[in-house]
């Protein structure tokens, strides 16, 4: 039971050069086929094994909620079938269909019968669902009131009312707020102790990581990467590196070199990695983790100084943290044309869970603005994950310890 | 295959007879009246079509001579009519309508066709009921006649459900389906002998109103419920042949474009 199987799955939407091009090939009988297949999946092939929990990522429109329409059964794969072994519960972005005229206990009366409960089945689970939801008088009001984090809680709830055999979740749940993202991860990890398989599309690289034995990286429409959830993970990111990266270059194309990495030019930034202690290239790093900021350079003018400098930013922008080789007490002086320099940062990843970017620079005096050589904003994105250290809040690993006197 | 199709629905009777039941509740919802007004609007409807024709206008019908002759024929042909063009002109908007829950939830689709006509059923039969203890009372009842209505009423619910659900198909991928069909149903309504008799049509059109399937099945409800008359019934076969015929062609433009459709909603 619960064993979800993809085979050679690929979806193809038809279009038409025009309106008419339908009519003329739906009227005619034996004309050409007047239509062009859009193909946005192919050659998608997995197999969930049951009890297993397998995540699904990629980045917007690579085809995850695509894949799983087809696995549900609401859109037909143009090629490849799915095979479904057990009772589905499945959550597709928001809400289940529901109907914005009908009350909320109507439409969980309704998601229930096409979930194939009896009324007297739903009428005994309701008092459940009610209290999972945590929507209280809202329960009796027409769904069109509802704010979008209300009708993903009750369609959760409906949703794992009866613990399924197989259960798919779409991103909906990022929808909801923190506590009921919790309440509902804890249901979900719950289901997967007693053998439910689970079938997740998240960005929430915490929840894919801590909940699946299985991640699959699907890139374009096919699957890139499937495998431990952290290597995916790792891999995924990377990608991601890769696209912000391209798009900074883009902004190159239009406007000219010096538009994004900025700066007078007598320095050129070759390379930008960030290594662990075994000298491997990174983008995951655990909280706490020694790693080193390399960067390396080449110089294509005589300069009198330079001075070398990055900053590391969270999510949103702000500065976490950033210094340079003169507040390290190491700038060089009369740097000859040509040479390639490398410089490696060393530091403690004291950092907080979440993503975080590095802007890197070269300039002539302590600070930038003194004659900038060169400019790189999002030389780098790397991940913080906390791996081997107590759970804590917040952007800063303080490395508490409690005691307790009496 | 053909016994997939009434299987599934089976399967999903709880679904189907809950969105009927739904839909009814929601109609008059945040109105004081609430239930009362399925009853309130028919009624209206035929108190007008009684009172103001017969006793303030005097309308007659030709060769009845009955005060409420031309009220009954009215009342036959409307009402037989409002099921036909309900079940048609909802069925043609029904996918469309529940785009949300088809992209969702995978179930037959079917199902929701089987609501509108379940639905319109209902409505019907409500109105008609009060329309039967009307005749009971004004003592027009057709006595064992009235049963007669039943296999012309499922000709006409064949019929119907044949044409809705191709249109019904046809609109998700053609919008001006649904557009024209509106248009088209005003005219097929005056051509059809609901508000006139037949009788008074000159000549020349006569072969025209005979093409009119409908006609028959609108003639065949009158002459049961105002002359009291067993229909001719084999003037109901081009409607249950052509009802046959579109019921067909629904199910076979539903099989094999309900995969697109999803993808065209």
């Amino acid at each position: 039971m619960g064993k979800i199987t993809v085979n050679n799955l690929g979806k193809a939407y038809k279009q038409y050069p025009s309106r008419w091009g339908r009519l003329a090939e739906w009227l005619i009988p034996g004309s050409k086929s007047r239509h062009r297949l859009n193909w946005v999946m192919q050659d998608v092939s997995f197999t969930v094994n049951p009890g297993e929990a397998v995540g699904i990522i990629g980045i917007n429109g690579a085809g995850k909620s695509t894949l799983l329409k087809m696995i549900t059964g609401t859109t037909q794969p143009t090629s490849g079938f799915v095979k479904l072994e057990g009772r589905v519960a499945a959550l597709l972005e928001l809400g289940m269909g529901f109907h914005p005229d009908f009350t909320g206990r109507q439409n969980a009366y309704m998601a229930g019968q096409l979930l194939g409960y009896s009324v007297e089945h739903i009428s005994r689970l309701m008092p459940e669902i009610e209290a999972f939801a945590e929507i209280g008088d809202y329960i009796d009001q027409p769904v069109r009131v509802y704010s979008s984090g209300m009708q993903v809680r009750l369609a959760f709830s409906v949703a794992t009312a009866i613990r399924p055999d197989i259960l798919i979740v779409d991103e909906a749940l990022s929808v909801g707020d923190a506590y009921f993202q919790h309440k509902s991860f804890d249901r979900i990890r719950e289901f997967s102790k007693q053998g439910t398989t689970l079938l997740i599309v998240s960005h929430d690289k915490q929840a894919i990581q801590s909940i699946c034995d299985r991640a699959i990286l699907l890139s374009q429409g096919r699957v890139a990467m499937e495998g431990e959830p952290e290597a995916v993970m790792d891999y995924y990111n990377a990608l991601l590196a890769d696209k912000e990266g391209a798009s900074v270059h883009q902004v190159m194309t239009d406007d000219g070199k010096f538009q994004t990495i900025s700066g007078t030019g007598e320095v050129e930034i070759e390379d930008v990695q960030l290594l662990n202690a075994d000298n491997e290239s990174i983008e995951l790093v655990k909280v706490g983790e020694d790693v080193r900021l390399r960067v390396s350079l080449y110089v294509k003018e005589d300069i009198e100084s330079l001075v070398i400098g990055y900053l590391i930013k969270d999510r949103l922008g702000q500065p976490v943290f950033g210094t340079n080789t003169s507040n390290l007490h190491h700038p060089l002086e009369h740097v000859k044309k040509d040479s390639r320099l490398q410089f490696d940062f060393r530091f403690s990843a004291n950092i907080g869970e979440g993503s975080y970017s590095i802007a890197v620079a070269g300039h002539r005096g302590a600070v930038h603005v003194g004659g900038n050589y060169v400019w790189k904003d999002l030389a780098l994105v790397f991940n913080v994950i906390n791996f081997d250290k107590s759970s804590f809040v917040g952007v800063a690993w303080m490395n508490a310890k409690v005691e307790c006197h009496v | 295959m053909l016994m997939a199709v009434p299987k599934a629905l089976w399967a999903y009777r709880g679904f189907i007879l809950g969105n009927v039941k739904r839909e009814f509740q929601i109609k008059y919802r945040n109105s004081l009246l609430g239930a009362l007004w399925n009853v309130l609007n028919p009624l209206a409807m035929i108190v007008v079509y009684t009172v103001i024709f017969s006793k303030v206008m005097h309308s007659k019908l030709p060769g009845v001579d009955r005060s409420f002759a031309y009220s009954i024929y009215l009342c036959a042909g409307t009402l037989t009519w409002g099921l036909f063009a309900e079940i048609v002109g909802r069925a043609q908007n029904v996918f469309l309508d529940n785009a949300n829950l088809l992209k969702k939830i995978s179930f037959p689709r079917l199902c929701l066709p089987a609501t509108v006509v379940s639905n319109a059923l209902l409505n019907f039969a409500i109105v008609f009921g009060l329309f039967t203890l009307f005749l009971l009372i004004s003592g027009n009842f057709p006595s064992v006649v009235y049963f007669a209505l039943i296999p012309v009423l499922a000709v006409l619910v064949m019929f119907a459900i044949g044409l809705g659900i191709t249109l019904g198909v046809l609109n998700v991928f053609f919008r001006d389906v649904g557009q024209f069909f509106g248009i088209f149903l005003q005219f097929w309504f005056w051509g059809t002998p609901i508000v006139y008799p037949a009788a008074i049509l000159p000549a020349k059109l006569r072969p025209y109103v005979e093409l009119n399937p409908m006609a028959d099945v609108v003639v065949a409800c009158q002459t049961i419920l105002v002359n009291g008359q067993w229909p001719q019934w084999s003037s109901l076969w081009p409607a249950l042949l052509l009802g046959l015929v579109l019921c067909g062609l629904g199910l076979r433009l539903f099989r094999k474009h309900a995969g697109e459709m999803v993808d065209e909603l």
